[in-house]
């Protein structure tokens, strides 16, 4: 339970997955324009890359038993690909008003690093079923931290400051990023090499 | 003769396209995972620029070649099939004849296949030309990834390591700057190069939307 409690914590902040493993940046550029679409695009990121991290844990303990883990990219990403299109059938017909507020940032997420990289990194670090969850809920809330206080920070900018031109836009929105990326790494220290 | 003037103007202007106007990090902002995560030593650079150009070249010549029996409905998932097909490829050569440099991308080889340039490719040019361009394009694709790659890593190598592939470049007493090695040197590394780039190919952006 305290292994839980720790995977949870870290990959919110110290193990970031957008901030300090990179991942999903192109989605996180490019949606992070303003506070609304960036909440919208976090709250589909966390459904997308719980549901599937809980349902790719058991696929793999099938190839593992039939021996066809060399395959497990393809399967992976075919089981993403089935369970954005399945969300976003099921939202569309049975709670439409969700499906207004974000159902139009689903078939984006098929392509966002995140939700493969989590499934690649479960398998790399032998997570079991409670741990792999966990991670998957802790990585997706991290994310979404992430776009959350980079859309609020170029939202500001965009609006009150002079910027040189060439910079505005995705350039400026790198130096942010680095900023950030350089408080989260902050929690754990700068001695890591 | 006039033929193969029209055919080498459009292949260079193909070629040159990719790598300055069109380069798929500079101007369109995508793959840019892979851009910063591996970017800390030139080797893992070039490692993971041969294999993305590898994997957009070899999906392009695929697609391109069936582009007509596709049904347009299922197409994301066609390219989705035969990307990881060639990622999973490209992952076994590297385990089997380059496992430091396999070690040292880790989970990343895997990714190629959410790297974003390389689905675009597929949608905007190989669904709907021949093969040959294709191919070009792919390739072309391709080396603007790897130049830009190469570029951020000797950055990120040269302040970090005092070193460029490897081979001492600083003095000895070179005072390394451990932040370049990690996430944060990389965002700053690449913002300030895609700043002057930009600057370089007069490409702006317009007013940011702020509804």
């Amino acid at each position: 339970m305290k292994n839980i409690i720790e995977i949870i914590i870290s990959t919110m902040t110290s193990q970031n997955i957008a901030l300090v493993y990179i991942l999903g940046m192109c989605p996180l550029i490019a949606i992070s324009t303003n506070v609304k679409n960036a909440k919208g695009m976090g709250i589909a990121v966390v459904f997308v890359v719980t549901l599937t991290g809980i349902i790719n844990w058991p696929i793999y303990e099938l190839l593992k038993t039939t021996g066809t883990t060399n395959l497990s990219l393809l399967v992976f990403i075919i089981t993403i690909a089935a369970t954005v299109q399945f969300l976003e059938m099921f939202l569309a017909k049975f709670s439409p008003k969700l499906y207004n507020s974000f159902g139009i940032y689903l078939p984006l997420i098929t392509v966002n690093c995140v939700v493969l990289a989590v499934s690649i990194f479960f398998v790399n670090r032998d997570y079991n079923f409670i741990e792999t969850a966990a991670f998957s809920f802790g990585s997706s809330i991290g994310w979404m931290l992430a776009i959350i206080l980079l859309a609020g920070i170029r939202q500001k900018i965009s609006k009150n400051s002079y910027l040189p031109k060439g910079l505005s836009g995705k350039a400026i929105a790198f130096i942010i990023l680095g900023i950030l990326s350089l408080a989260f790494i902050g929690f754990t220290g700068l001695s890591i090499f | 003769m006039r033929l193969i003037r029209v055919k080498y103007t459009k292949w260079y202007n193909i070629l040159k396209d990719g790598i300055s106007r069109n380069n798929p990090i500079v101007v369109a902002v995508l793959g840019i995972c892979s851009a910063l995560a591996v970017t800390n030593k030139v080797e893992n650079a070039i490692a993971m620029g041969l294999g993305v150009t590898f994997v957009i070249m070899a999906s392009s010549l695929t697609i391109s070649l069936i582009r007509n029996i596709i049904p347009q409905k299922v197409r994301m998932v066609t390219y989705m099939v035969i990307i990881s097909t060639y990622v999973i490829s490209v992952q076994a050569v590297l385990q089997a004849f380059f496992m430091p440099i396999a070690d040292a991308l880790g989970a990343y080889v895997g990714l190629i296949i959410t790297n974003c340039i390389v689905m675009g490719r597929q949608e905007a040019y190989a669904v709907k030309n021949p093969v040959k361009y294709s191919i070009v394009d792919g390739f072309a694709s391709g080396m603007g990834y790897t130049f830009v790659l190469v570029v951020v890593a000797a950055i990120r190598e040269i302040l970090a390591f005092g070193t460029l592939l490897n081979v001492q470049i600083m003095s000895v007493t070179w005072e390394r700057w451990v932040v370049m090695a990690m996430a944060p040197g990389g965002f700053f590394v690449l913002g300030l190069l895609i700043w002057g780039m930009r600057e370089l190919i007069k490409y702006y952006e317009g007013q940011e939307q702020t509804s």
